[in-house]
């Protein structure tokens, strides 16, 4: 280990009654990656908040190499040559690539041989360290994994020694997370500090030197990653032993309940989505559609549970159709038995301003239970949703707590106790544990399977293969709108990875 | 009068209506290039006149209006700031309010300090920027065409006009050939990036609002101490609306606000033009139907010919650092 690049000394920051970070000490080691991780919440983006001078803390003090450090603003930060990449990107949408990049480093209060200065000095980076973007793309126009690209040559254009990054991988496909990690590699090469914040285990083993693990807003432990597993660091992060691949007995498939035959979609610009997609789904099963995001699982959610339209095909439900003309009822839908958890728990999931126990119901609202002659009985409402939040254990434990204060794997609760507790036949569940914490994580997959083992149908959408493979007893994957492909729960990851690319291994050894 | 010397006529008084929504305008353009939304440039205008004929009624100098006037407009722009930056509150009804105090002060005031029924006293000549003669004007007036448009369009405007008109490149330049002007149009699309870049967000848009302050105080001045000789209640009359529509229209750009406040000039000139006369095939159009054309104008164009006018992403909503 080098001389430490940061040292951070009994750090202690609390939000109103929130404790944040409590006394954190930990050292940074030049020329490494250094991985923090922790459930959403454990208060690391706090932590590197006060590193970067986004907000003061209450007490302790912050070294850089090996100097007490004064940073009380973003420019104090970048001074001393701290760069950080927020996991929401702080781009200007309209400005192009240079633009973006100059912005509050212009030099001179007039731009055009700043400009010019600052093309040549972009094309330097660029090229050293591999990380091309055109310099006047509008950054609108450029993909995420571009856009990261973009906020990481800002860091390296302010002299930045010293990179944070916030949940990177958050809005990348596994293919960019990928080359990310490789140009992290590479800046470590060239002697730069990189500290990954992440909730994702598999990053912190694959690029990380060292990682330090929070929870609470205290730091448990700081371990070398190759002498660390998954399993350990899951353990320090929740506090308890947890089970990354859930146990589940065979499964009992019995009739039909779900029958999808010859179904086609296309989206609003009429590019075919959905082609021609054919299976079945039968009560006390989980089928899991896996494939990379973009490959037509989310129209088929939308079309199966009525919000899509679609081309031609026919969807049956229990035996009896469902209307695919984009005019389905959702109640209808609903009262005959099939629930749905959508993608999308913000989007179309939830309403954020909404108390958690108005959330709770959305949807079955109209259920006499919940109603007093014309109007909600919110005394019935609010003891459903105190059963339901002690049968899930969500927290905090408040249903009168607006539902955009809860964490993302609590609210992912929400959802999933509103739906599986109509006791519906068919589970429709899309992305279920999508920035979701270790902890929760478990949990969910563990009603997933009782619903089964229950004789429910569960049709599983994720993009995470790991979930696919130890919650389906039959995976199908999808590439390009169409099913390339149906395994059963053995399958390798290689195997669907391959798939997945649209490479059928036994085909093509026919 | 033959055709061209009426057309002359008709673009000469198009100037001279579109000189206070331009400024206007632009001063719009500063605002919420920066974020924040102005619905009160009515109100600074309004000020901005009063204490124009006020103080050149009292001092008789055109140049002590004008000052007064860009103080009075640049207050009540800072007041704007520290409802809607400082301390986060509604933008449109700190607009609002402002353009109310605006409107019942002044016809106070005025009666208070001049007793002639909310207006300033009548202004001499002295007081007022006169029409200024560039080189030549008269003795070009003979030539055909050429010296006509010379002598009788460009030349014989007040100072204001050609100031008006010189700042539409110049807030061109500004917006995108300065620091100021780059960091400006970030912040009203994500203060949050300027944040994290090291820059002040509320102090940038304060700088903001003080342009918008100086150029509503030299549209209020031209009113009170070019248009016309004196302060007159309500004599805005609507225009910092149209000054809106005019920079929504434009798509919150420099050029194009000057060709929207051209048009809706025109078609104002216009209307005055032709009241009483009867059109071709039309007949005698009512006087409000002309008034109501520019608002029609920019709800028929808005809505299908010019695409969707998309404003700055961060206007109108305070920024608040995130955690």
């Amino acid at each position: 280990m080098g001389n430490a690049a940061i040292e951070l000394i009994g750090i202690d920051k609390s939000f109103g009654s929130g404790h944040a970070n409590r006394n954190i000490s930990l050292k940074i080691p030049a020329g490494t990656i250094h991985g923090i991780i922790g459930e959403n919440g454990a208060g690391k983006s706090t932590l590197m908040s006060i590193l970067y001078g986004f907000y003061q803390a209450d007490r302790g003090r912050v070294c850089v190499r090996g100097e007490k450090a004064k940073i009380e603003t973003p420019s104090d930060a970048i001074a001393l040559g701290i760069g950080m990449v927020h996991q929401h990107f702080m781009l200007v949408h309209n400005f192009t690539v240079l633009e973006n990049i100059i912005l509050g480093v212009e030099g001179h209060s007039l731009l055009g041989s700043s400009i010019s200065k600052a093309r040549s000095e972009l094309q330097r980076l660029e090229r050293d360290y591999g990380l091309e973007v055109d310099p006047d793309a509008v950054v609108e126009d450029l993909p995420v994994g571009l856009q990261q690209r973009v906020e990481i040559l800002k860091a390296l254009y302010r002299g930045a020694e010293i990179l944070i990054l916030d949940e990177p991988t958050g809005v990348l496909t596994p293919a960019e997370a990928d080359h990310l990690f490789r140009i992290l590699r590479q800046l470590k090469e060239e002697g730069k500090t990189i500290v990954l914040i992440t909730h994702k285990l598999r990053e912190i083993m694959a690029v990380t030197d060292n990682v330090s693990v929070m929870r609470q807003g205290a730091l448990v432990a700081t371990l070398k990653t190759g002498e660390t597993t998954v399993e350990e660091l899951a353990e320090l992060m929740v506090g308890r032993r947890v089970l990354l691949r859930v146990e589940k007995g065979p499964s009992a498939p019995g009739e039909v309940l779900l029958s999808v035959t010859n179904l086609s979609v296309k989206d609003s610009r009429g590019v075919t989505m959905v082609d021609d997609i054919s299976f079945d789904l039968r009560a006390g099963e989980i089928v899991g559609i896996a494939g990379v995001a973009g490959n037509g699982q989310s129209e088929l959610l939308e079309t199966i549970t009525g919000i899509r339209k679609a081309v031609s095909g026919t969807v049956t439900l229990d035996g009896r159709p469902i209307d695919l003309t984009g005019a389905a009822d959702p109640s209808e839908l609903r009262a005959r038995g099939l629930a749905h958890v959508p993608e999308d728990r913000h989007h179309m999931g939830l309403v954020l301003p909404f108390d958690e126990s108005e959330n709770s119901i959305l949807g079955y609202h109209r259920q006499p239970k919940y109603a007093k002659g014309l109007f909600l009985d919110m005394d019935a409402i609010r003891d459903d949703a105190v059963e339901k939040i002690g049968k899930y254990d969500i927290r905090p434990p408040d249903p009168r707590l607006r539902t955009a204060n809860f964490s993302g794997g609590n609210q992912q609760k929400i959802v999933l106790a509103r739906e599986m507790e109509q006791d519906p036949k068919v589970l429709i569940v899309g992305q279920p544990t999508r920035g979701v914490d270790v902890g929760a994580i478990e949990f969910i997959h563990k009603r997933l399977i009782e619903m089964r083992d229950r004789g429910k149908a569960v049709l599983l959408v994720s993009v995470e293969l790991d979930e696919i493979r130890s919650l389906s007893d039959r995976i199908l994957v999808m590439c390009g709108g169409r099913i390339v492909g149906e395994r059963d729960a053995t399958a390798t990851e290689g195997e669907l990875g391959l798939l997945m690319a649209g490479v059928d291994e036994k085909e093509a050894a026919e | 009068m033959d055709f061209f010397s009426t057309l002359v006529f008709l673009l000469d008084s198009t100037i001279r209506v579109s000189v206070p929504l331009l400024l206007a305008a632009l001063a719009g353009l500063y605002s919420e290039r920066s974020g924040v939304f102005d619905i009160g440039l009515e109100g600074k205008m309004l000020g901005g006149a009063f204490a124009a004929g006020a103080a050149a009624a009292v001092t008789g100098s055109p140049w002590i209006g004008l000052s007064a006037a860009v103080a009075i407009a640049v207050f009540l722009s800072l007041v704007h700031g520290f409802a809607s930056i400082t301390h986060r509150g509604n933008q449109i009804v700190s607009g609002v309010a402002i353009n109310f105090i605006a409107a019942g002060s002044t016809i106070i005031l005025g009666q208070a300090w001049f007793s002639q029924g909310g207006r300033t006293p009548l202004l001499g000549g002295d007081a007022r920027f006169g029409a200024i003669q560039l080189p030549f004007a008269g003795s070009l007036s003979d030539v055909p065409i050429i010296g006509e448009l010379y002598s009788d369009l460009l030349s014989g405007h007040s100072l204001i006009v050609y100031i008006a008109f010189l700042l539409v490149p110049f807030t061109w330049w500004v917006l995108f050939r300065t620091r100021f002007g780059l960091r400006l149009r970030a912040v009203g699309e994500n203060p949050a990036a300027v944040d994290t870049a090291g820059i002040s967000v509320a102090w940038l848009r304060y700088r903001a609002l003080i342009c918008t302050g100086i150029l509503t105080g030299l549209a209020g001045t031209y009113l009170a101490l070019s248009q016309n000789a004196g302060f007159v209640k309500d004599m805005t009359a609507g225009r910092g609306y149209i000054a809106l529509a005019a920079l929504i229209f434009a798509k919150w750009r420099p050029v194009p606000v000057m060709f929207a406040c051209l048009l809706f000039g025109f078609l104002d000139a216009f209307a005055i033009r032709i009241q009483g006369t009867a059109l071709p095939l039309l007949g005698q159009l009512p006087v409000q139907f002309m008034q109501a054309l520019p608002y029609i104008l920019t709800v028929i164009l808005l809505a299908g010919f010019i695409g969707r006018a998309e404003p700055p992403r961060a206007g109108g909503i305070p920024y608040v650092k995130e955690r």
